[in-house]
């Protein structure tokens, strides 16, 4: 329940954003985040709520620790805090 | 899985340089053993995880504290849930919150006496339902700083009138001045998690460490990142120096996330309370302000625990012993009860129920994760 989870911003409207997590579009809300977020930008979500931009520069490296946490097995306790992180976000309304 | 194969990192010869780095500095400080303490279960997942107590050195012993919110919630809160629930209101909550033991009961247990719960991934869901309908719609709202924040938000954010927060939410630095003053307390230097600090940055440990004179290292969550951040706190437990050192900068700012914090404590205010096991930790706990008064399920309904004493208690709950594990005086193999009665699917104590207890983690990965030396 610590963990944030990164992905990527695909529209921003207000205070809401969708965001990409490996392919599933979920809504974050971006009232605590303390930056301007646009598309394109990546952040880190905690129980449906962006707490960071992430840098540009340091993408690459915080991605790649994720996607090893999701190659774990699916008993893995890493990898279920990581995918109930993206459950928190809302289901975007279709 | 053997203890080497779980040695995976993405760039072992630079994971190689600072455990041999690590193992230096033990023997130059020339002690046995010598105590860190991390307060994050997502630290304990992924030294567990990726085997790195096989690549410490026997003399540095990394104990988890008091870092799984789930478990720190005192039985006292979760009984006024459980009560709650009994008198009929609908609680939503965390999922871990579910099978967490209060003095008789966990919420699951009176699931099968009609009442009400939900499991909801973030308030946001809670605060959905209850707009949906006219019923009243508790948030059972536990965790951390980390946490708190998104609860401030939803609450500045117009929530309904039928929603309310039953806040049980823990704030960590005032703990780890508790556990730092604990009778016996060897800890000499704290891991503090990344994501935690991304909230209340690096800064807000410069107070403990002034008046403690115990080095804080924050740390991400990499293999990498952790060994990198214990080299570190090693480095200062050897020179004797107490200060805070970001070792997260990726994330982690000194002043951290003012936007953030401003929401947290127009919404919250510390107060002292119990943590699970523990002790009584002034500033420990986060309450909602006065002004807050009609969101507050504490000051909006008469909460009527005493209808829970007529459940027996559980019966082996008096020798979990949790609360030693937390402060880092015991660690699982010490409970006669670990992986025997108690067990993830069928859980004694907290610290087996939360994905970031500590017994929970150490029965996933293979029970004692003390295999230094093996390899
Ligand atoms: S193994 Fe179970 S009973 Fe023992 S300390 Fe851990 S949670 Fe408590």
């Amino acid at each position: 329940m610590c963990l944030g989870v990164p992905g990527k911003v695909m529209s921003v409207d207000g205070l809401v954003a969708v965001v990409d997590f490996w392919g599933v579009q979920k809504q974050v809300s971006l009232h605590i985040v303390d930056e301007p977020v646009v598309p394109g930008d990546y952040i880190l979500n905690h129980v449906g709520y962006a707490i960071r931009k992430i840098p540009q520069e340091e993408i690459a490296e915080t991605l790649a620790m994720y996607d090893e946490l999701l190659d774990g097995k699916p008993e893995d306790l890493m990898r279920q805090d990581v995918e109930s992180e993206v459950g928190a976000s809302r289901e975007r309304p279709s | 899985m053997k203890p080497g194969e779980q040695l995976k990192f993405r760039d072992p010869v630079r994971a190689k340089a600072l455990t041999t780095r690590l193992e230096e500095l033990v023997k130059e400080i020339g002690r046995d053993p010598i105590s860190v303490m991390h307060v994050c279960g997502s630290h304990e997942q992924a030294i567990a995880r990726f085997g790195l107590r096989t690549a410490f050195p026997l003399k540095l012993d990394v104990v988890m504290g008091p870092g799984c919110p789930v478990c720190i919630t005192d039985v006292p809160e979760v009984d006024e849930a459980v009560a709650l629930a009994l008198q009929g209101v609908r609680v939503c909550t965390y999922g871990d919150m579910v099978r967490v033991p209060g003095t008789v009961k966990s919420l699951a247990d009176v699931r099968g006496d009609g009442a009400n719960i939900e499991v909801v991934y973030g308030i946001d869901q809670a605060v959905e339902l209850a707009r949906k309908s006219t019923e009243e719609i508790v948030f059972f709202a536990t965790g951390f700083e980390t946490t708190a924040v998104a609860t401030a938000a939803a609450l500045l954010n117009d929530p309904p009138k039928n929603f309310s927060v039953l806040s049980a939410h823990k704030y960590i630095p005032p703990v780890m001045e508790i556990v730092t003053e604990m009778p016996g307390s060897r800890i000499e230097g704290f891991l503090a998690a990344g994501h935690a600090a991304i909230i209340t940055g690096s800064g807000v440990f410069e107070a403990f460490v002034n008046t403690h004179k115990v080095p804080v290292v924050v740390a991400g969550f990499e293999p990498l990142d952790i060994l990198a951040a214990l080299v570190k706190l090693v480095e200062l437990v050897r020179d004797q120096k107490p200060e805070v050192v970001n070792m997260f900068p990726r994330c982690v700012t000194h002043e951290g996330n003012k936007v953030a914090q401003e929401q947290l404590w127009k919404v919250f205010t510390p107060t002292g309370g119990r943590w699970r096991g523990i002790a009584h930790v002034p500033n420990g706990n986060l309450r909602l302000r006065e002004e807050w008064a009609a969101f507050d399920t504490r000051k909006r309904f008469n909460i009527d625990v005493s209808r829970l004493w007529d459940y027996a208690p559980p019966k082996l709950l008096g020798q979990c012993i949790c609360g030693e594990i937390m402060s880092g005086s015991k660690s699982p193999k010490h409970c006669a009860l670990f992986g025997k009665e108690c067990l993830p699917e069928n859980p004694v104590g907290a610290c087996m129920v939360s994905s970031e207890g500590t017994c929970r983690i150490w029965h996933q990965y293979g029970g004692h994760l003390d295999l230094r030396g093996i390899s």
